[in-house]
Protein backbone atom coordinates (compact mmCIF):
# COMPACT_ATOMS: atom_id res chain seq x y z
CA UNK A 1 0.00 0.00 0.00
CA UNK A 2 1.42 3.44 -0.80
CA UNK A 3 1.93 5.48 1.68
CA UNK A 4 3.27 9.22 2.46
CA UNK A 5 7.01 8.75 2.88
CA UNK A 6 9.86 11.56 3.09
CA UNK A 7 12.32 10.38 0.75
CA UNK A 8 15.01 10.33 3.57
CA UNK A 9 13.18 7.98 5.65
CA UNK A 10 11.96 5.98 2.91
CA UNK A 11 15.12 4.72 1.19
CA UNK A 12 15.90 3.98 4.83
CA UNK A 13 12.87 1.58 5.33
CA UNK A 14 14.07 0.41 1.78
CA UNK A 15 17.78 -0.58 2.47
CA UNK A 16 15.94 -2.11 6.10
CA UNK A 17 13.55 -4.51 3.64
CA UNK A 18 16.23 -5.01 1.33
CA UNK A 19 18.17 -6.95 4.25
CA UNK A 20 20.31 -4.39 5.05
CA UNK A 21 20.96 -5.02 9.24
CA UNK A 22 24.43 -2.37 9.81
CA UNK A 23 24.23 1.07 9.23
CA UNK A 24 27.39 3.51 10.09
CA UNK A 25 27.50 7.17 9.97
CA UNK A 26 28.11 10.52 11.24
CA UNK A 27 24.93 13.36 10.83
CA UNK A 28 25.49 16.21 8.22
CA UNK A 29 21.74 17.60 7.09
CA UNK A 30 20.14 17.42 4.50
CA UNK A 31 20.48 13.22 5.08
CA UNK A 32 20.08 13.31 8.81
CA UNK A 33 16.44 11.88 8.89
CA UNK A 34 18.61 8.00 7.16
CA UNK A 35 20.69 7.91 10.35
CA UNK A 36 18.05 8.56 12.77
CA UNK A 37 15.40 6.18 11.23
CA UNK A 38 18.22 3.60 11.48
CA UNK A 39 18.89 4.15 14.82
CA UNK A 40 15.80 2.91 16.30
CA UNK A 41 14.39 0.42 12.88
CA UNK A 42 17.51 -1.17 12.64
CA UNK A 43 17.11 -2.79 16.06
CA UNK A 44 13.62 -3.99 15.40
CA UNK A 45 15.05 -6.07 13.19
CA UNK A 46 18.10 -7.66 15.00
CA UNK A 47 20.39 -5.04 13.40
CA UNK A 48 22.97 -2.56 14.62
CA UNK A 49 23.49 1.46 14.01
CA UNK A 50 26.63 3.30 15.04
CA UNK A 51 26.89 7.07 14.83
CA UNK A 52 30.90 6.69 14.12
CA UNK A 53 33.05 9.39 15.75
CA UNK A 54 33.42 10.25 12.09
CA UNK A 55 32.88 9.83 8.45
CA UNK A 56 36.19 7.77 7.96
CA UNK A 57 35.46 5.49 10.85
CA UNK A 58 31.80 5.35 9.60
CA UNK A 59 33.00 3.87 5.81
CA UNK A 60 35.72 1.74 7.62
CA UNK A 61 32.81 0.26 9.83
CA UNK A 62 31.20 -0.29 6.32
CA UNK A 63 34.34 -2.31 4.93
CA UNK A 64 34.55 -4.08 8.22
CA UNK A 65 31.04 -5.21 7.78
CA UNK A 66 30.90 -6.08 4.66
CA UNK A 67 33.79 -7.96 5.22
CA UNK A 68 32.18 -9.94 7.12
CA UNK A 69 29.19 -10.64 4.60
CA UNK A 70 26.73 -8.58 5.82
CA UNK A 71 24.74 -6.45 3.90
CA UNK A 72 26.10 -2.77 5.54
CA UNK A 73 25.15 0.72 4.46
CA UNK A 74 26.13 4.70 5.02
CA UNK A 75 24.78 7.85 4.11
CA UNK A 76 26.14 11.41 4.04
CA UNK A 77 25.56 14.30 2.26
CA UNK A 78 28.65 16.00 -0.04
CA UNK A 79 31.63 17.06 2.60
CA UNK A 80 30.98 13.90 4.92
CA UNK A 81 31.21 12.14 1.38
CA UNK A 82 34.56 13.83 0.52
CA UNK A 83 35.66 12.43 3.51
CA UNK A 84 34.59 8.72 3.05
CA UNK A 85 36.60 8.54 0.09
CA UNK A 86 39.48 6.25 0.77
CA UNK A 87 37.26 3.84 2.30
CA UNK A 88 34.93 3.53 -0.67
CA UNK A 89 38.30 3.02 -2.56
CA UNK A 90 39.60 0.47 -0.53
CA UNK A 91 36.21 -1.38 -0.78
CA UNK A 92 36.14 -1.00 -4.09
CA UNK A 93 39.44 -2.98 -3.71
CA UNK A 94 38.52 -5.10 -1.90
CA UNK A 95 35.73 -6.07 -3.80
CA UNK A 96 33.49 -5.49 -1.38
CA UNK A 97 29.70 -4.70 -1.40
CA UNK A 98 27.74 -2.15 0.03
CA UNK A 99 25.49 0.66 -0.53
CA UNK A 100 26.25 4.37 0.27
CA UNK A 101 23.97 7.05 -0.22
CA UNK A 102 24.81 11.16 -1.10
CA UNK A 103 22.16 13.55 -0.57
CA UNK A 104 24.03 16.28 -1.96
CA UNK A 105 24.18 19.80 -1.21
CA UNK A 106 26.16 23.09 -2.56
CA UNK A 107 29.74 22.90 -2.49
CA UNK A 108 32.61 23.34 -2.47
CA UNK A 109 33.84 23.07 0.94
CA UNK A 110 31.44 22.98 3.59
CA UNK A 111 29.15 25.30 1.38
CA UNK A 112 25.43 25.14 1.95
CA UNK A 113 22.78 22.69 2.57
CA UNK A 114 20.19 23.45 0.29
CA UNK A 115 20.02 20.95 -2.65
CA UNK A 116 22.76 20.87 -5.30
CA UNK A 117 24.51 18.64 -8.13
CA UNK A 118 28.22 19.34 -7.79
CA UNK A 119 29.45 15.76 -6.51
CA UNK A 120 28.70 14.04 -10.38
CA UNK A 121 32.24 14.16 -10.96
CA UNK A 122 32.89 13.09 -7.50
CA UNK A 123 30.62 9.94 -7.72
CA UNK A 124 31.27 9.18 -11.40
CA UNK A 125 34.80 9.52 -11.84
CA UNK A 126 36.41 7.51 -8.94
CA UNK A 127 36.22 9.94 -5.96
CA UNK A 128 38.96 8.15 -4.15
CA UNK A 129 42.42 7.58 -5.71
CA UNK A 130 43.14 4.70 -8.21
CA UNK A 131 40.95 2.76 -10.90
CA UNK A 132 38.07 1.55 -9.81
CA UNK A 133 34.45 2.76 -10.09
CA UNK A 134 31.10 3.12 -7.88
CA UNK A 135 28.09 1.84 -9.43
CA UNK A 136 26.06 4.99 -9.37
CA UNK A 137 22.10 5.59 -9.30
CA UNK A 138 20.43 8.78 -9.82
CA UNK A 139 16.74 8.28 -8.48
CA UNK A 140 14.40 11.05 -9.17
CA UNK A 141 11.46 10.44 -7.36
CA UNK A 142 10.83 8.67 -3.77
CA UNK A 143 9.15 5.40 -5.31
CA UNK A 144 12.38 5.16 -7.26
CA UNK A 145 14.56 5.38 -4.41
CA UNK A 146 13.06 2.76 -2.67
CA UNK A 147 12.84 0.64 -5.89
CA UNK A 148 16.57 1.64 -6.11
CA UNK A 149 17.55 1.17 -2.52
CA UNK A 150 15.62 -2.35 -2.50
CA UNK A 151 17.77 -3.26 -5.94
CA UNK A 152 21.20 -2.01 -4.59
CA UNK A 153 22.17 -4.52 -2.32
CA UNK A 154 21.70 -7.28 -4.71
CA UNK A 155 23.47 -5.30 -7.39
CA UNK A 156 26.66 -4.88 -4.94
CA UNK A 157 26.65 -8.54 -4.06
CA UNK A 158 26.45 -9.67 -7.29
CA UNK A 159 29.13 -7.42 -8.67
CA UNK A 160 31.13 -7.41 -5.28
CA UNK A 161 31.30 -3.29 -5.70
CA UNK A 162 30.43 -0.62 -3.82
CA UNK A 163 26.89 1.08 -4.91
CA UNK A 164 26.57 4.53 -4.18
CA UNK A 165 22.99 5.97 -4.16
CA UNK A 166 22.95 10.20 -5.12
CA UNK A 167 19.91 12.30 -4.28
CA UNK A 168 20.03 16.00 -3.67
CA UNK A 169 18.31 18.22 -0.49
CA UNK A 170 15.06 18.28 -2.38
CA UNK A 171 14.99 14.36 -3.05
CA UNK A 172 15.61 13.94 1.07
CA UNK A 173 13.28 16.15 2.48
CA UNK A 174 10.16 15.94 0.58
CA UNK A 175 7.18 13.84 0.92
CA UNK A 176 5.74 12.01 -2.02
CA UNK A 177 3.44 8.62 -1.81
CA UNK A 178 5.63 5.27 -2.40
CA UNK A 179 5.55 1.58 -1.58
CA UNK A 180 8.30 -0.43 0.94
CA UNK A 181 8.10 -3.37 -1.28
CA UNK A 182 8.32 -6.72 1.30
CA UNK A 183 11.22 -7.44 3.22
CA UNK A 184 14.25 -9.77 1.93
CA UNK A 185 15.78 -12.25 4.58
CA UNK A 186 19.18 -11.53 5.26
CA UNK A 187 19.98 -15.02 5.51
CA UNK A 188 18.92 -16.19 2.66
CA UNK A 189 20.70 -13.24 0.81
CA UNK A 190 23.61 -14.14 2.22
CA UNK A 191 23.13 -17.82 0.92
CA UNK A 192 22.27 -16.62 -2.71
CA UNK A 193 25.27 -14.27 -3.18
CA UNK A 194 27.64 -17.27 -1.90
CA UNK A 195 29.04 -15.09 0.44
CA UNK A 196 30.07 -18.22 2.49
CA UNK A 197 32.52 -18.73 -0.12
CA UNK A 198 34.77 -15.69 0.98
CA UNK A 199 32.96 -13.27 3.81
CA UNK A 200 35.76 -13.44 7.52
CA UNK A 201 32.44 -14.73 9.19
CA UNK A 202 33.97 -17.38 11.21
CA UNK A 203 32.41 -19.85 9.55
CA UNK A 204 35.28 -20.85 6.42
CA UNK A 205 36.61 -24.32 6.42
CA UNK A 206 39.76 -23.77 8.69
CA UNK A 207 41.55 -22.23 5.79
CA UNK A 208 43.03 -18.66 6.61
CA UNK A 209 40.52 -15.67 4.39
CA UNK A 210 41.75 -12.59 3.64
CA UNK A 211 40.46 -9.37 2.53
CA UNK A 212 42.73 -7.16 1.51
CA UNK A 213 43.50 -4.12 -0.75
CA UNK A 214 46.79 -4.05 -1.02
CA UNK A 215 48.52 -5.71 -4.27
CA UNK A 216 52.30 -4.72 -4.11
CA UNK A 217 53.44 -6.35 -6.89
CA UNK A 218 53.09 -4.23 -10.30
CA UNK A 219 51.84 -7.10 -12.39
CA UNK A 220 49.78 -8.77 -9.75
CA UNK A 221 48.22 -4.85 -9.61
CA UNK A 222 47.87 -5.16 -13.09
CA UNK A 223 46.05 -8.27 -13.34
CA UNK A 224 43.59 -6.97 -10.72
CA UNK A 225 42.17 -3.47 -11.97
CA UNK A 226 41.92 -5.32 -15.22
CA UNK A 227 39.46 -7.71 -14.32
CA UNK A 228 38.03 -5.26 -12.17
CA UNK A 229 37.84 -3.13 -15.27
CA UNK A 230 36.18 -6.38 -17.31
CA UNK A 231 33.84 -6.24 -14.46
CA UNK A 232 32.54 -2.70 -15.01
CA UNK A 233 32.40 -3.84 -18.76
CA UNK A 234 29.54 -6.09 -17.47
CA UNK A 235 28.40 -3.88 -15.63
CA UNK A 236 27.76 -1.70 -18.23
CA UNK A 237 26.12 -4.40 -20.44
CA UNK A 238 23.70 -5.44 -17.31
CA UNK A 239 23.09 -2.55 -15.40
CA UNK A 240 22.78 0.66 -17.59
CA UNK A 241 19.09 2.18 -16.93
CA UNK A 242 17.75 5.29 -18.60
CA UNK A 243 14.52 6.83 -18.98
CA UNK A 244 13.68 8.57 -22.17
CA UNK A 245 10.67 11.39 -21.90
CA UNK A 246 8.74 12.20 -25.54
CA UNK A 247 11.95 11.43 -27.40
CA UNK A 248 9.53 9.68 -30.38
CA UNK A 249 9.64 13.37 -31.89
CA UNK A 250 11.79 15.84 -29.88
CA UNK A 251 13.60 18.36 -31.89
CA UNK A 252 15.08 19.96 -28.41
CA UNK A 253 16.45 17.25 -25.72
CA UNK A 254 17.18 18.27 -22.48
CA UNK A 255 19.72 15.91 -20.50
CA UNK A 256 19.53 15.64 -16.71
CA UNK A 257 19.21 13.49 -13.61
CA UNK A 258 17.64 13.26 -10.15
CA UNK A 259 15.65 15.98 -9.10
CA UNK A 260 16.57 18.59 -12.22
CA UNK A 261 15.11 15.82 -14.87
CA UNK A 262 11.60 16.50 -13.10
CA UNK A 263 12.13 20.09 -13.52
CA UNK A 264 12.43 19.01 -17.23
CA UNK A 265 9.33 17.54 -17.51
CA UNK A 266 7.86 20.39 -16.48
CA UNK A 267 9.31 22.76 -19.02
CA UNK A 268 8.79 19.83 -21.39
CA UNK A 269 4.79 19.70 -20.70
CA UNK A 270 4.63 23.14 -21.32
CA UNK A 271 7.26 23.63 -24.40
CA UNK A 272 4.79 21.40 -26.14
CA UNK A 273 1.90 23.50 -24.97
CA UNK A 274 3.24 26.00 -27.16
CA UNK A 275 3.57 23.68 -30.23
CA UNK A 276 7.75 22.87 -29.58
CA UNK A 277 8.69 19.67 -29.26
CA UNK A 278 11.24 19.12 -26.29
CA UNK A 279 11.96 15.79 -24.71
CA UNK A 280 14.51 14.47 -21.92
CA UNK A 281 16.66 11.61 -21.74
CA UNK A 282 17.45 11.29 -17.99
CA UNK A 283 19.82 8.41 -16.54
CA UNK A 284 18.96 6.46 -13.75
CA UNK A 285 22.53 5.14 -13.86
CA UNK A 286 25.01 7.81 -14.00
CA UNK A 287 27.88 5.21 -13.98
CA UNK A 288 27.56 3.22 -16.08
CA UNK A 289 26.57 5.84 -17.91
CA UNK A 290 23.42 5.76 -21.08
CA UNK A 291 26.27 6.56 -24.09
CA UNK A 292 24.46 4.72 -26.39
CA UNK A 293 21.21 6.18 -26.28
CA UNK A 294 22.64 9.62 -26.17
CA UNK A 295 24.35 8.20 -29.50
CA UNK A 296 21.81 7.34 -31.11
CA UNK A 297 19.73 10.36 -30.43
CA UNK A 298 22.59 12.36 -31.28
CA UNK A 299 22.14 10.82 -35.00
CA UNK A 300 18.39 11.38 -35.43
CA UNK A 301 17.75 13.80 -37.80
CA UNK A 302 14.88 15.10 -35.96
CA UNK A 303 16.94 16.11 -33.02
CA UNK A 304 18.03 19.73 -33.36
CA UNK A 305 20.56 20.45 -29.71
CA UNK A 306 20.96 18.78 -26.94
CA UNK A 307 20.78 21.37 -23.39
CA UNK A 308 21.98 19.44 -20.50
CA UNK A 309 20.50 20.64 -17.05
CA UNK A 310 22.19 20.11 -13.99
CA UNK A 311 22.36 22.07 -10.19
CA UNK A 312 26.09 22.48 -10.86
CA UNK A 313 28.49 24.57 -13.31
CA UNK A 314 28.56 21.43 -15.26
CA UNK A 315 29.67 18.18 -14.98
CA UNK A 316 27.32 15.66 -16.32
CA UNK A 317 27.50 17.63 -19.66
CA UNK A 318 31.25 16.46 -20.47
CA UNK A 319 29.71 12.55 -20.88
CA UNK A 320 27.02 13.90 -22.83
CA UNK A 321 29.57 15.88 -25.40
CA UNK A 322 31.50 12.48 -25.15
CA UNK A 323 28.47 10.69 -26.24
CA UNK A 324 27.36 13.24 -28.68
CA UNK A 325 30.73 13.77 -29.48
CA UNK A 326 30.48 16.46 -32.04
CA UNK A 327 27.41 15.79 -33.92
CA UNK A 328 24.67 18.20 -32.70
CA UNK A 329 25.42 21.40 -30.52
CA UNK A 330 25.15 20.32 -26.73
CA UNK A 331 24.42 23.55 -24.50
CA UNK A 332 24.56 23.71 -21.08
CA UNK A 333 22.23 25.62 -18.14
CA UNK A 334 22.96 25.11 -14.45
CA UNK A 335 22.47 26.98 -11.42
CA UNK A 336 24.65 26.15 -8.39
CA UNK A 337 25.41 27.20 -4.72
CA UNK A 338 21.98 25.66 -3.41
CA UNK A 339 19.72 27.36 -5.90
CA UNK A 340 16.90 25.64 -7.86
CA UNK A 341 15.73 26.34 -11.96
CA UNK A 342 12.01 26.65 -12.37
CA UNK A 343 10.35 25.09 -15.45
CA UNK A 344 9.79 28.57 -16.64
CA UNK A 345 13.63 29.16 -16.86
CA UNK A 346 13.53 26.32 -18.97
CA UNK A 347 11.24 27.50 -21.56
CA UNK A 348 12.97 30.61 -21.71
CA UNK A 349 15.90 29.35 -22.42
CA UNK A 350 14.55 27.16 -25.59
CA UNK A 351 12.67 30.19 -26.67
CA UNK A 352 15.00 32.78 -26.31
CA UNK A 353 18.59 30.68 -26.03
CA UNK A 354 19.15 31.93 -22.86
CA UNK B 1 -4.55 19.27 -9.72
CA UNK B 2 -3.26 22.00 -7.47
CA UNK B 3 -0.23 23.62 -6.82
CA UNK B 4 -0.49 25.49 -3.31
CA UNK B 5 2.70 27.34 -1.36
CA UNK B 6 1.73 27.84 2.14
CA UNK B 7 3.99 29.92 4.07
CA UNK B 8 4.88 31.79 7.79
CA UNK B 9 6.82 31.86 10.29
CA UNK B 10 8.37 28.76 11.75
CA UNK B 11 5.66 27.53 14.25
CA UNK B 12 2.76 28.37 12.83
CA UNK B 13 1.89 25.45 11.50
CA UNK B 14 2.55 25.87 7.94
CA UNK B 15 4.52 22.37 7.17
CA UNK B 16 2.02 20.89 8.47
CA UNK B 17 -0.98 21.94 6.86
CA UNK B 18 1.07 21.55 3.88
CA UNK B 19 0.89 17.26 4.90
CA UNK B 20 -2.51 17.81 5.92
CA UNK B 21 -3.17 18.09 2.34
CA UNK B 22 -0.70 15.69 0.85
CA UNK B 23 -2.04 12.93 3.53
CA UNK B 24 -5.68 13.97 2.74
CA UNK B 25 -4.56 13.78 -1.09
CA UNK B 26 -3.23 10.22 -1.02
CA UNK B 27 -6.55 8.86 0.61
CA UNK B 28 -8.49 10.41 -2.56
CA UNK B 29 -5.64 7.74 -4.93
CA UNK B 30 -4.40 10.78 -6.01
CA UNK B 31 -0.71 11.39 -6.62
CA UNK B 32 1.07 14.54 -4.19
CA UNK B 33 4.23 16.10 -3.65
CA UNK B 34 4.89 18.19 -0.19
CA UNK B 35 8.34 20.05 -0.80
CA UNK B 36 9.72 22.24 2.84
CA UNK B 37 12.09 24.79 3.16
CA UNK B 38 14.72 23.74 5.47
CA UNK B 39 17.83 25.13 6.86
CA UNK B 40 18.76 29.11 6.93
CA UNK B 41 15.32 30.14 5.30
CA UNK B 42 13.99 28.44 7.99
CA UNK B 43 15.33 30.51 10.86
CA UNK B 44 14.74 34.22 8.68
CA UNK B 45 11.40 35.17 8.00
CA UNK B 46 9.52 32.64 6.50
CA UNK B 47 9.49 28.59 6.54
CA UNK B 48 7.42 27.24 3.05
CA UNK B 49 5.94 24.57 1.68
CA UNK B 50 4.95 23.61 -1.84
CA UNK B 51 2.22 21.36 -1.83
CA UNK B 52 0.97 19.36 -5.39
CA UNK B 53 -2.01 16.96 -5.88
CA UNK B 54 -2.87 15.64 -9.50
CA UNK B 55 -4.23 13.07 -11.15
CA UNK B 56 -1.69 12.62 -13.37
CA UNK B 57 2.46 12.37 -12.39
CA UNK B 58 4.01 14.97 -11.15
CA UNK B 59 6.54 16.31 -12.66
CA UNK B 60 9.05 19.23 -10.71
CA UNK B 61 8.14 19.19 -7.16
CA UNK B 62 9.11 23.42 -7.23
CA UNK B 63 6.30 25.72 -7.86
CA UNK B 64 6.99 28.50 -9.81
CA UNK B 65 3.16 29.44 -10.00
CA UNK B 66 1.05 28.35 -7.67
CA UNK B 67 -2.85 28.42 -8.15
CA UNK B 68 -3.19 28.91 -4.22
CA UNK B 69 -0.86 30.55 -2.23
CA UNK B 70 -1.60 31.20 1.39
CA UNK B 71 0.02 33.69 3.84
CA UNK B 72 0.50 33.35 7.32
CA UNK B 73 2.71 36.71 7.85
CA UNK B 74 3.47 39.41 5.87
CA UNK B 75 7.20 38.28 4.80
CA UNK B 76 4.97 35.62 3.09
CA UNK B 77 2.38 38.01 1.24
CA UNK B 78 5.17 39.91 0.25
CA UNK B 79 7.72 37.35 -1.40
CA UNK B 80 4.91 34.87 -2.76
CA UNK B 81 2.24 37.14 -4.10
CA UNK B 82 4.12 38.33 -7.68
CA UNK B 83 4.33 34.51 -8.47
CA UNK B 84 0.41 33.23 -8.36
CA UNK B 85 -1.24 32.63 -11.39
CA UNK B 86 -3.58 34.66 -13.15
CA UNK B 87 -6.88 33.86 -11.68
CA UNK B 88 -5.34 32.36 -8.80
CA UNK B 89 -6.14 32.61 -5.23
CA UNK B 90 -4.11 34.17 -2.23
CA UNK B 91 -5.37 33.80 1.46
CA UNK B 92 -4.04 35.26 4.44
CA UNK B 93 -3.90 35.03 7.96
CA UNK B 94 -5.61 38.03 8.25
CA UNK B 95 -4.80 38.02 12.30
CA UNK B 96 -1.03 38.75 11.58
CA UNK B 97 -1.04 40.46 7.97
CA UNK B 98 -2.58 43.74 7.79
CA UNK B 99 -2.27 44.82 4.03
CA UNK B 100 -4.24 43.59 1.03
CA UNK B 101 -2.22 42.17 -1.95
CA UNK B 102 -1.66 44.55 -4.97
CA UNK B 103 -2.80 41.69 -7.44
CA UNK B 104 -5.89 42.95 -9.30
CA UNK B 105 -5.77 39.58 -10.99
CA UNK B 106 -6.37 37.04 -8.29
CA UNK B 107 -9.34 35.88 -5.68
CA UNK B 108 -8.52 36.94 -2.43
CA UNK B 109 -9.91 36.07 1.05
CA UNK B 110 -8.56 37.72 4.76
CA UNK B 111 -9.24 34.67 7.23
CA UNK B 112 -8.61 36.01 10.79
CA UNK B 113 -7.77 32.25 11.20
CA UNK B 114 -6.16 32.75 14.68
CA UNK B 115 -9.37 34.00 15.89
CA UNK B 116 -11.60 32.13 14.48
CA UNK B 117 -9.56 28.60 15.59
CA UNK B 118 -9.26 30.03 19.10
CA UNK B 119 -12.74 29.78 19.87
CA UNK B 120 -12.37 26.46 19.76
CA UNK B 121 -8.23 25.07 19.98
CA UNK B 122 -5.88 27.55 20.67
CA UNK B 123 -3.48 25.84 18.48
CA UNK B 124 -5.40 24.82 15.73
CA UNK B 125 -5.38 27.72 13.06
CA UNK B 126 -3.72 25.55 10.47
CA UNK B 127 -6.57 23.06 10.99
CA UNK B 128 -9.05 25.42 10.66
CA UNK B 129 -7.39 26.68 7.18
CA UNK B 130 -7.28 23.58 5.79
CA UNK B 131 -11.02 23.64 6.42
CA UNK B 132 -10.79 27.26 4.28
CA UNK B 133 -8.97 25.31 1.32
CA UNK B 134 -11.30 22.01 1.17
CA UNK B 135 -14.08 24.20 -0.45
CA UNK B 136 -11.85 25.98 -2.77
CA UNK B 137 -10.53 22.56 -4.07
CA UNK B 138 -13.98 21.72 -5.54
CA UNK B 139 -14.59 18.27 -4.02
CA UNK B 140 -10.99 16.54 -5.00
CA UNK B 141 -10.47 16.69 -1.34
CA UNK B 142 -13.47 15.18 1.09
CA UNK B 143 -14.01 15.86 4.42
CA UNK B 144 -13.96 12.58 5.27
CA UNK B 145 -10.12 11.92 3.66
CA UNK B 146 -9.25 15.33 5.35
CA UNK B 147 -10.28 13.70 9.18
CA UNK B 148 -8.31 11.18 8.30
CA UNK B 149 -5.49 13.24 7.75
CA UNK B 150 -5.42 14.99 10.64
CA UNK B 151 -6.29 11.76 13.03
CA UNK B 152 -2.88 10.27 10.84
CA UNK B 153 -1.05 13.23 11.85
CA UNK B 154 -1.76 13.48 15.57
CA UNK B 155 -1.58 9.63 16.13
CA UNK B 156 0.49 10.10 18.71
CA UNK B 157 -1.36 13.19 20.60
CA UNK B 158 -5.00 11.57 20.84
CA UNK B 159 -6.52 14.13 23.09
CA UNK B 160 -5.99 17.15 20.47
CA UNK B 161 -8.09 15.18 17.60
CA UNK B 162 -11.64 16.12 18.55
CA UNK B 163 -11.32 19.99 18.68
CA UNK B 164 -8.81 19.40 15.58
CA UNK B 165 -11.38 18.04 13.56
CA UNK B 166 -14.00 20.90 14.97
CA UNK B 167 -11.39 23.38 13.61
CA UNK B 168 -11.51 21.81 10.38
CA UNK B 169 -15.52 21.44 9.85
CA UNK B 170 -15.98 25.37 11.45
CA UNK B 171 -13.13 25.95 8.75
CA UNK B 172 -15.23 24.37 6.19
CA UNK B 173 -18.62 25.99 6.98
CA UNK B 174 -16.91 29.64 7.21
CA UNK B 175 -15.50 29.46 3.58
CA UNK B 176 -18.89 28.26 2.32
CA UNK B 177 -20.75 30.90 3.47
CA UNK B 178 -17.79 33.31 2.25
CA UNK B 179 -18.05 31.26 -1.03
CA UNK B 180 -21.57 32.03 -1.12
Amino acid sequence: MKKLWKGNEAIAEAAVAAGCRYFFGYPITPQNEIPEYMSWRLYEVGGAFIQAESEVSAINMVYGAASAGARAMTSSSSPGISLKQEGISYIAAAELPCVIVNMMRSGPGLGGIQASQGDYFQATKGGGHGDYHCIVYAPSTVQEFVDIMYNAFDVADEYRNPVMIIGDGMLGQMMEPAEIPPMKDAAEMFEKYHKNEWATCGHSDGKPRIINSLRIEPDENEEFTIRLYKKYEEIAKKETKVEEYRMDDAEYVFVAYGSVARICKAAIVELREQGIKAGLIRPITLYPYPTATIEKAAKNPNVKKFVTVEMSMGQMVEDVRLAVNGQKPVEFYGRSGGNVMMPADLVKYIKEGK
Amino acid sequence: MNKIIISGFGGQGVLSLGKFISYSAIEQNLNTSWLPSYGPEMRGGTANCSVIYSHEEIAAPVIDRPDIMIAFNEPSLDKFEGSVKEGGTIIINSDIVHKKTTRKDVKFYEIPVDTLAAAINKRGANVYMLGILLPLFGGDISEESAIHAVEHVFESKPKVIPSNIECLKAGIEYMKNLMK
